[in-house]
């Protein structure tokens, strides 16, 4: 998958979003660092160009929430998590780069509820590279990926790695 | 910046590279959001136990490390030395041994002896948190007064940190030296000679027995509590005479730069070391430090406690 590629998915994203949710001031994009950051940004600006409107985005980090702690030999950083409040009422839209196991997804739901209670949550995500751990799947997908569990799918973004493009290894 | 984190315990802030205090400071920043949440409260040592293990009295470290570690769903249990076998002839190492055979995932220990939390971790399976050895270390003390500076000014590189009181006694002295230096800032410790003797320079920092000359040009003051318990009387110059020549007064406080951060560990014993007027002042930034010890402790709890071992 190329920059066009990707830019074009995350355009069909942002219509998708505009169609499926008729009060769209109520959608939250919230990012999970880092590249789902940058991807909820560009979907943003894609619904501004469209609709005008400007939507909320905010950070989830779901390290402090995953259900592996304990078993690593190395901790990553923790960001910090961003949401505008209240969440009362709103849709939360979880934007992530690579949809896998699905154990990311449910540890950004579980911080997500720390912050309130949002009227609904929906996934996006720019890969769905399949095999499931949990019963999750994404409301909006840029691009279904076929892959060996062995594989390794690695999604570069000009403004975080300095190369545009996604690669299966 | 490296990008991960892999010690088990805390020990102190001398063997800690500039990356590590940088990565658990960080670490800290997300962790203070949590208190901000609806609910306070983040599943990441669920399971683990915790024993608050404080052989020497301690109310506000000790009360700050087990909030820290029930916002992170772990369970806590303390002791401290009056209700422990230690009273009964048991070694330290036998009390720890048996609190490990209990499945103790993180000790958390506060102790007399300078080096005891060392022993400790070098024999035990569990994460070691050192919460004050002797007149060694206090390291979470030192990194959450890192965090204060660094929140409050936006940087520590280049800053002038002045601390003023019982050097000679204090771990938490060390702790900040320590930490300071590595992250840039120029130290200067003040206080009597019997004190804060000019030994200390070897470790890179300034050292002055006229309170009036350094004031002017401080980015922080950081006073140190005189430790009474500690003290003898041929280091003490008497409590009036202290306050005279070493309290940051009223009227001292005049000298500083308006931006000056006041910080103190607490507890504070107003009218010595700090008149009330300045540590309830604008400048003072002594009710963040407690917030922001939790928001450390937790960081440390997070990445000491998480790690497999």
């Amino acid at each position: 998958m190329d920059a066009a590629a990707i830019t074009k998915a995350l355009r069909r994203i942002a219509h998708e979003i505009i169609e499926r949710n008729p009060d769209i001031r109520s959608v939250i994009l919230a990012g999970i660092p880092s590249r789902g950051v940058e991807i909820a940004r560009r979907i943003a600006d894609f619904v501004r160009q469209i609709d005008k409107i400007d939507i909320d985005t905010g950070v989830i980090d779901v390290a402090m929430h995953r259900d592996d702690v304990g078993t690593r030999r190395e901790l990553p950083v923790v960001r910090e998590s961003n949401l505008p409040l209240p969440l009362e009422g709103r849709t939360v839209i979880i934007v992530d780069d690579v949809l896998f196991t699905g154990r990311t997804v449910r540890a950004a739901m579980d911080a997500i509820g720390s912050f309130g209670r949002p009227a609904r949550i929906q996934l996006a995500a720019l890969i769905d590279r399949g095999h499931r751990e949990l019963p999750i799947r994404a409301d909006y997908v840029g691009k279904n990926l076929p892959t060996a569990l062995e594989q390794d799918v690695q999604v570069r973004l000009e403004q975080i790695d300095g190369e545009e493009g996604v690669w299966i290894k | 910046m490296n990008e991960r984190w892999t010690r088990k315990d805390l020990l102190g802030l001398r063997e800690l590279s500039i990356d590590e205090i940088n990565f658990i400071l960080e670490t800290a920043d997300a962790f203070k959001q949590v208190g901000a949440r609806e609910i306070k409260k983040v599943p990441a040592l669920r399971g683990k136990t915790l024993v608050n293990f404080f052989v020497e009295p301690s109310t506000r470290t000790r009360t700050s490390f087990e909030l820290a570690a029930f916002r992170l769903s772990a369970d806590v249990i303390n002791i401290t030395a009056s209700g422990s076998s230690l009273t009964k002839g048991e070694t330290l190492k036998d009390t720890a041994k048996n609190l490990e055979a209990l499945h103790a995932d993180i000790l958390v220990l506060r102790h007399s002896s300078a080096g005891a939390p060392q022993f400790l971790a070098e024999r035990l399976k569990s994460s070691v948190i050192n919460a004050g050895d002797g007149a060694h270390e206090h390291p979470t003390q030192g990194l959450l007064d890192a965090y204060t500076i660094r929140e409050k000014r936006g940087k520590i590189d280049n800053l002038h940190v002045v601390i003023i009181g019982d050097i000679l006694f204090s771990r938490v002295a060390r702790s900040n030296i320590f930490c300071l230096t590595k992250l840039g800032a120029r130290v200067t410790l003040v206080g009597p000679s019997t004190l804060v003797p000019r030994d200390f320079e070897k470790l890179g920092v300034t050292v002055s027995h006229k309170i009036d000359n350094v004031l002017p040009d401080a980015d922080v003051v950081n006073l140190l509590r005189i430790q009474h318990e500690r003290q003898r009387k041929e280091y003490f110059p008497g409590t009036g005479e202290y306050t005279r020549l070493f309290g940051l007064t009223k009227a001292r406080a005049k000298m500083l730069k308006p931006d000056c951060l006041v910080m103190h560990p607490g507890p504070i014993n107003r009218g010595v070391e700090i008149d009330s007027e300045v540590a309830d002042g604008s400048r003072s930034v002594i009710l963040d430090q407690v917030t922001n010890g939790l928001a450390v402790r937790m960081a440390v709890l997070y990445l000491c406690g998480g790690i497999a071992t």
